[in-house]
């Protein structure tokens, strides 16, 4: 009875049913001739070219290549966000300078630039990266410039009254109180560094993810396409994780809202 | 002293309190004292001294430009070429108590503080409010009572010599409120700051002041000085609360409560 009981109760908070049973009909489709490997390849397919190309080496190469992309396309986009939203936020004529000029940049869309950096930058590496910088400029920028802006005025107050002077007014209280925002900014440029990633790899490239795609596409071997939308996701996943442990560590002093 | 001040006293002062309170220099002295927002005058012609380790509240009805006042005192608001004299060291504590959620409760307390033993005197202003024990909280976890003595703390750890209170009890429950009266006075007998407190609260302003200043319209109405010791006040305190409700304008409903609140600060504080 106990151990009936316990798969009940198992069962009843299996989130992960679904998902394995939607493989298996996936397996039965492919293995029963109703999806043809051309149109998508056997989950039991994709998982040994899996193991095959990280065997291989090959998956790692390029996928450190990929992420070298990524990590230094965001050091650089979210730097220069950080710097401009400094400068903005911090200073009436730093805003009068700065923000108009990024509130026109916002509205173009990234992906719109790839003409324009290929004519600037060629097609190696550094139109690719340029591109990810760019995109993952705004979202820190724009987050991190309306929680300066958004510091409760009150506590600003009582920390002058204390005799705090500018720096240390900055120091304490407005970087602190902007930090939550930076954080959602940081999220949002991660996400869209990886979008930007996914088109960018496929000017030209002969290493990353993007090349592993698209050479895949060239040979119709869609159980590499479906590995390397895999690999898309868990780098998504994993750059969520990044950043939900960094702000768990900075902002230990909010009471967790969902309690354990 | 202000003379006017001495020609609203009730009681007879005893003489070497007046001689030494007189002695002193004032650490807040303002003359003509006048302050607008745009064509809104909040406050007009006001002159006001405090004396060292005086203890005056400020009443008045909202909008009387009571927390104008202070926040000028705090040195808040630009006085620009008014003759106003503050002392350097102040402290305000705020009706909210305007922690910085993201430091830790005695890193609140230590904000702002350059020398010594940071943490120490932290420490021991935090023993000092009865939260020895809430050192590394964070203050969002703290009940309004707590926080306001962290609050309390971080003003008196700078040994201020003029302790603003902006209506700082005002969100607490009555019980509490009680507890925090004990407290403030227990801690201006120690340390002597000169004290303003804002209040609207009349039994509050009468079981705690040497002096009340009664503020409409961003003029002094009336001030009254209680000579009576805290703690015997209850027969001083009807008379001067239907005073005072008068001079706000209010009507006069005698009732015993405020000669209870004010029994329960008996004993301790004299």
């Amino acid at each position: 009875m106990a151990i009936l009981h316990r798969i009940t109760a198992l069962l009843g908070s299996a989130r992960w049913l679904s998902p394995l049973l939607f493989l298996f009909a996936w397996e039965a489709g492919s293995r029963s001739g109703l999806i043809p490997e051309r149109t998508l390849a056997a989950p039991s397919k994709v998982l040994s070219t899996l193991l095959g190309m990280a065997v291989s080496g090959e998956l790692v190469d390029n996928l450190w290549v990929s992420f070298l992309r990524i990590a230094i396309g965001l050091a650089i986009g979210v730097t220069i966000g950080v710097a401009l939203a400094l400068v903005a936020g911090l200073s009436r004529q730093g805003e009068v300078a700065v923000d108009p000029l990024m509130q026109i940049n916002r509205t173009i869309p990234t992906l719109a630039l790839t003409p324009l950096f290929i004519v600037w930058f060629g097609i190696g590496e550094t139109p690719k990266i340029a591109l990810i910088a760019f995109a993952s400029i705004f979202p820190v920028y724009l987050n991190l410039y309306s929680g300066i802006r958004g510091v409760d005025l009150r506590l600003l107050e009582g920390a002058r009254s204390f005799g705090l002077s500018r720096a240390e007014q900055i120091f304490h209280v407005i970087l602190p109180g902007a930090l939550p925002s930076l954080l959602v900014g940081l999220r949002y440029s991660l996400s869209v560094s990886i979008l930007v990633l996914v088109v960018a790899e496929q000017i030209n490239a002969s290493a990353g993810l993007g090349y592993l795609i698209n050479n895949a596409r060239d040979f119709m071997r869609t159980d590499i396409i479906v590995v390397c939308l895999m690999i898309y996701a868990v780098l998504g996943l994993a750059a969520d994780a990044l950043v939900r442990a960094v702000e768990s560590r900075a902002l230990v002093w909010r009471p967790s809202i969902v309690s354990q | 002293m202000d003379a006017r001040s001495t020609g609203y006293s009730r009681v007879a002062p005893p003489q070497f309190q007046t001689a030494q309170l007189q002695k002193a220099q004032p650490v807040v002295r303002l003359r003509d004292f006048t302050r607008r927002f745009g064509d809104n005058t909040i406050i007009s012609g006001l002159d006001l001294d405090i004396a060292p380790g005086e203890f005056v509240t400020l009443l008045g009805r909202s909008g009387s430009g009571k927390t104008t006042l202070l926040r000028t005192l705090a040195g808040l608001d630009p006085t620009l070429g008014q003759d106003v004299t503050v002392p350097a060291s102040r402290a305000v504590v705020f009706q909210d108590a305007r922690l910085l959620p993201w430091k830790k409760v005695w890193r609140n307390v230590a904000l702002g503080l350059r020398d010594g033993d940071v943490r120490a005197r932290a420490e021991g202003a935090l023993r000092e409010v009865g939260l020895g024990h809430r050192l590394d909280a964070w203050p969002l976890t703290l009940s309004g009572g707590e926080a306001q003595r962290v609050a309390l703390a971080r003003a008196l750890v700078r040994e201020p010599s003029l302790l603003l209170l902006d209506e700082p009890f005002a969100a607490l429950d009555a019980l509490t409120r009680l507890r925090m009266h004990e407290l403030v006075l227990s801690l201006w007998t120690r340390h002597r700051p000169a004290v303003m407190m804002v209040t609207h609260d009349v039994d509050e302003a009468i079981a705690l002041a040497d002096r009340i200043v009664l503020l409409d319209e961003g003029r002094i109405v009336t001030q009254e000085r209680i000579e009576a010791p805290r703690g015997e006040r209850s027969h001083v305190a009807r008379g001067l609360r239907s005073r005072l409700l008068s001079a706000l304008g209010g009507h006069v409903a005698e009732s015993p409560s405020p000669a209870e609140i004010i029994a329960l600060h008996a004993g301790g504080f004299a």
